[in-house]
């Protein structure tokens, strides 16, 4: 029962970075493959309608961390703090640029909001790859099963760790990477002229940093966080999900449009449970004393509300996933202005 | 300040200032229905017309919503880590259904209505708008139903090492007080989109521009104002009243400002409450009245706060009276207004009364005062309790977040809410300047 939740929140949380990946992606790129203005507004008329069902995603896999895990939401979401304030910040403004920049032309106004929407999308790349670097990490639980942590230390990946150090920033790049890739693919995808060629100029050479990147980040995450080595070793077929992910890069690079889009998703997708795979059963490793780790056991709800939970999680999931099969279709296609 | 207090008012201002859109959204979005019905069914392309230029005013409004929704989603575990993790098994259900039942209609919808007129046929396009609609209100209940928990606690088990277990869904989901809670804030949120719908209807008939908008938005505005308005003191408030008398009588108490027990309690109109001298100055009552409004008997006992321990009173009883008396004062003035244009309305006075249309213009923003008055009216009163009679708001923070850091979050926020307020009334200027026509 509790791996059931387990899984269903890593699927969701998955379903969130490749939906709103792509926004997020779209963000980063905004300003290097769109110059005037009608390109400007093509790129955002590519998420434009579909950016706020995509975040929902975060909110719904955090409603249901919340009420399977409640532990695990009260430790991470407490000890993360200061981040956590800064996500929702970036949040805040990225959401605002997308919806208020169309309101009025002018030489002021929409290049303002541009540049907002630009810079948020690149910080929460950074920062929702830094987070994911520090739950594999391990964190400094308690015995209550709290921490908190500061933004930064001395950077080491030790046991007096920060949010930030070497290694959680190289996971913080890697995602922007990862990311800024994913979302040109789908601005090339969605879009023609310069700026369809200008997005997949960029998908081509940001291909080879994420090849790297991936290659570097998985080198250090088993040295790291030697639970990783343990559960392959352990459960061979787990291999599954880095071949998933290696299969994606594969597509990305060697085809075109559509299924160069879908290879990055299969690359996100594997990349995540890859990790997802490796912690578990923990859900927050915690540095030094691992008999403090949180795991999908101690840190699950009594039975009976994971229980009934199912009974409503199934067909509000299905109705949703018609929701979006019904929006991706009547939106599907090149973006007309 | 100690950690408590701020971890306090950092909730209690991004709270405030996110129901300050959603109370728009979800009446808005009952007369956007309206508006799109009476096109289907007239077939006339004026109310078409009128729906755009609103829904335009719902896209901002609805934004702001999103941005400042989702910090409020994070501040349970950000900020009530303890809460959260005794309680996340219960009212984390509601959250998520939240979140799985009404923002994905809601969010997916919204682009087809605002996107699709062009597109969809003219019933498709009501339809969109009515799941928008009922995306909005389910939203409404999921969100109700979590508060009306916290107010009374319903299908659950507290075990001896104080952990709260559901025990029982549809104990949280038809829990006795949501059915009430829900109706009264849902009109309520009616009672602000007529109001606003009036509102401007005034402003363009006042400044003779787009008059035909302005009687239509006048006329839709003043008939849901009027009902909506009614049905706010009864039967909804009334019974909300009486729960809290059979449920939580100390806070009763405390938002009348009734220091003793009385027979024949009296029901205050004016008066400030001393909290030294325990007494209520300058009071201004109707006799017995409060007797009967909650018993239906004019010498009923009511008990007043001093035979209950003081450790169980709210902990800011004038904030409590003050919040209490002005949404109610409010209410009965909206009254009056509405039902004295109805009038009008029905004798064809309305559209040329200068000063009738100059009060529905200018009272714009009671509503939104009447209705945060309300809910601090709601939360204080449920004060010391954060569960009431399970949790004490001051063992629900979280431990390790010290003051510093939460301040640090509060101050951003305040900075940050100040640019969207700018933002926002800017923008909605703009499309009320600018006007229905096309
Ligand atoms: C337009 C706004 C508005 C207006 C005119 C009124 N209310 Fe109200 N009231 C609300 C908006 C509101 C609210 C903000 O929507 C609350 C907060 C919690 C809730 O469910 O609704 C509320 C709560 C609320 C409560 C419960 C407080 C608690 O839970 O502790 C009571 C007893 C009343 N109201 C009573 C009344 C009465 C007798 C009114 C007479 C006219 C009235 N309200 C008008
Ligand atoms: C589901 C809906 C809601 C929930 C679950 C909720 C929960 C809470 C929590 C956890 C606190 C902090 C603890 C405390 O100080 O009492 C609080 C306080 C508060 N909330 Fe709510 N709230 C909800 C809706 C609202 C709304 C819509 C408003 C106003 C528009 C509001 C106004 C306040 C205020 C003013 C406080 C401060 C009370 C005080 O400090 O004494 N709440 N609420
Ligand atoms: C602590 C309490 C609350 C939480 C955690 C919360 C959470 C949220 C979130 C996350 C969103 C954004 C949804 C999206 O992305 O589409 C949102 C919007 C919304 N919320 Fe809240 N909310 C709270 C209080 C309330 C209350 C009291 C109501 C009404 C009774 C309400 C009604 C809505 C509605 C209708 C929306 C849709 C957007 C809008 O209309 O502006 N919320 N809320």
């Amino acid at each position: 029962m509790e791996t059931f939740w387990f899984c269903a929140v890593a699927v969701m949380i998955a379903a969130y970075v490749v939906l709103d990946g792509f926004d997020l992606g779209a963000g980063i790129l905004h300003l290097f493959v769109a110059r005037t203005a009608e390109e400007r507004r093509a790129v955002l008329a590519s998420i434009g309608p579909v950016w706020d069902g995509n975040e929902v995603w975060l909110l719904a896999a955090g409603g249901t961390l919340y009420f399977a895990f409640p532990a695990l939401y009260a430790s991470s979401f407490s000890g993360f703090y200061l981040p956590l304030m800064m996500v929702l910040w970036l949040l805040i403004l990225r959401g605002i640029a997308i919806e208020f920049r169309n309101h009025i032309e002018g030489p002021v106004w929409a290049p303002l909001w541009d540049v907002v929407f630009s810079g948020a999308s690149a910080l929460l790349a950074i920062f929702f790859g830094a987070a994911l670097g520090n739950v594999v990490r391990g964190v400094p639980l308690d015995a209550s099963g709290y921490f908190f942590l500061p933004l930064w230390t001395d950077f080491s990946a030790g046991p007096n760790a920060g949010i930030l150090d070497w290694y959680t920033v190289l996971i913080a790049v890697a995602a922007f990477l990862t990311l800024a890739e994913h979302g040109a693919l789908w601005v090339a995808l969605k879009t023609e002229g310069v700026v369809e060629t200008r997005a997949r100029r960029a998908a081509a050479g940001l291909w080879w940093s994420v090849a790297a990147a991936v290659i570097l980040i998985t080198i250090v995450s088993f040295r790291v966080q030697p639970h990783l080595g343990e559960s392959f070793a352990n459960r061979p077929w787990g291999y599954v999900f880095p071949l998933l992910a290696i299969a994606g890069l594969l597509l990305m690079k060697f085809s075109k449009g559509l299924r160069a889009f879908l290879g990055s998703c299969a690359f996100l997708v594997g990349m995540l449970t890859s990790v997802v795979f490796g912690v578990y059963p923990d859900v927050l490793p915690s540095i030094g004393d691992p008999s403090l780790s949180l795991t999908v056991t101690n840190a699950a709800a009594p039975r009976y509300g994971l229980e009934v939970g199912i009974l409503w999680f199934l067909p509000g999931i299905a109705l949703a996933l018609g929701y979006f099969v019904f929006t991706y279709r009547s939106f599907s296609g090149k973006v007309r202005l | 300040m100690d950690a408590l207090t701020v971890h306090r008012i950092h909730f209690a201002f991004t709270i405030t200032f996110h129901y300050l859109f959603p109370q728009l959204t979800m009446g808005l979005a009952l007369l956007i229905v309206v508006l799109k019905t009476l096109a289907l069914r007239t077939g006339n392309p004026h109310y078409n017309q009128a729906a755009r230029f609103w829904a335009k005013i719902f896209a901002v409004n609805f934004a702001m919503g999103v941005v400042t929704g989702i910090p409020m989603e994070f501040q349970f575990g950000t900020n009530w880590a303890r809460f959260s993790k005794a309680a996340g098994g219960v009212i984390g259900q509601t959250l998520a259904m939240e979140g799985v039942f009404s923002f994905f209609l809601e969010s997916s919808f919204l682009g087809a209505f605002i996107y699709g007129e062009k597109r969809l046929s003219p019933k498709a396009h009501w339809v969109a708008a009515f799941l928008v609609f009922l995306g909005s209100w389910l939203s409404g209940f999921f969100i109700i139903a979590t508060d009306a928990w916290m107010q009374h606690p319903t299908g659950y088990l507290l075990t001896a090492k104080g952990e709260i277990l559901l025990t029982s869904i549809w104990g949280l989901l038809l829990n006795p007080w949501v059915f009430w809670q829900y109706l009264h804030n849902m009109i309520g949120a009616l009672v602000t989109a007529s109001f606003v719908m009036a509102s401007v209807g005034a402003f363009y008939l006042l400044s003779r521009r787009h008059e035909s908008f302005g009687r239509t938005f006048v006329r839709i505005g003043v008939i849901a104002g009027g009902i909506s308005c009614c049905l706010m003191l009864f039967p909804t408030g009334d019974r909300q009243g009486k729960n809290i008398a059979f449920h939580q009588p100390v806070t009763l108490a405390a938002m009348e400002g009734l220091f003793h027990t009385e027979q024949g309690a009296p029901l205050t109109i004016l008066g400030q409450p001393d909290m030294a001298q325990q007494r209520l100055d300058n009071p201004l009552t109707v006799p017995d009245a409060l007797s009967f409004l909650t018993y239906q008997r004019w010498k009923a006992e009511v008990r007043g706060l001093a035979d209950f321990p003081r450790e169980l009173w709210p902990d800011n009883i004038p904030l409590l009276y003050y919040s209490y008396h002005i949404m109610v004062g409010l209410g009965t003035l909206f009254i009056a207004v509405m039902l004295v244009a109805a009038f009008q309305l029905q004798r064809g006075a309305l559209y040329g009364s200068r000063p009738m249309l100059w009060t529905l213009m200018l009272a714009l923003p009671f509503p939104y005062i009447a209705t945060t008055a309300g809910w601090i009216t709601a939360e204080v009163g449920r004060q010391p309790w954060l569960i009431y009679g399970i949790l004490r708001t001051s063992d629900g923070t979280s431990a390790r977040v010290a003051e510093g850091n939460a301040l640090f979050s509060l101050i951003g926020f305040m900075g940050m809410y100040t640019l969207l307020a700018i933002l926002f009334l800017f923008l909605v200027h703009r499309e009320i300047d600018h006007g229905p026509e096309e």
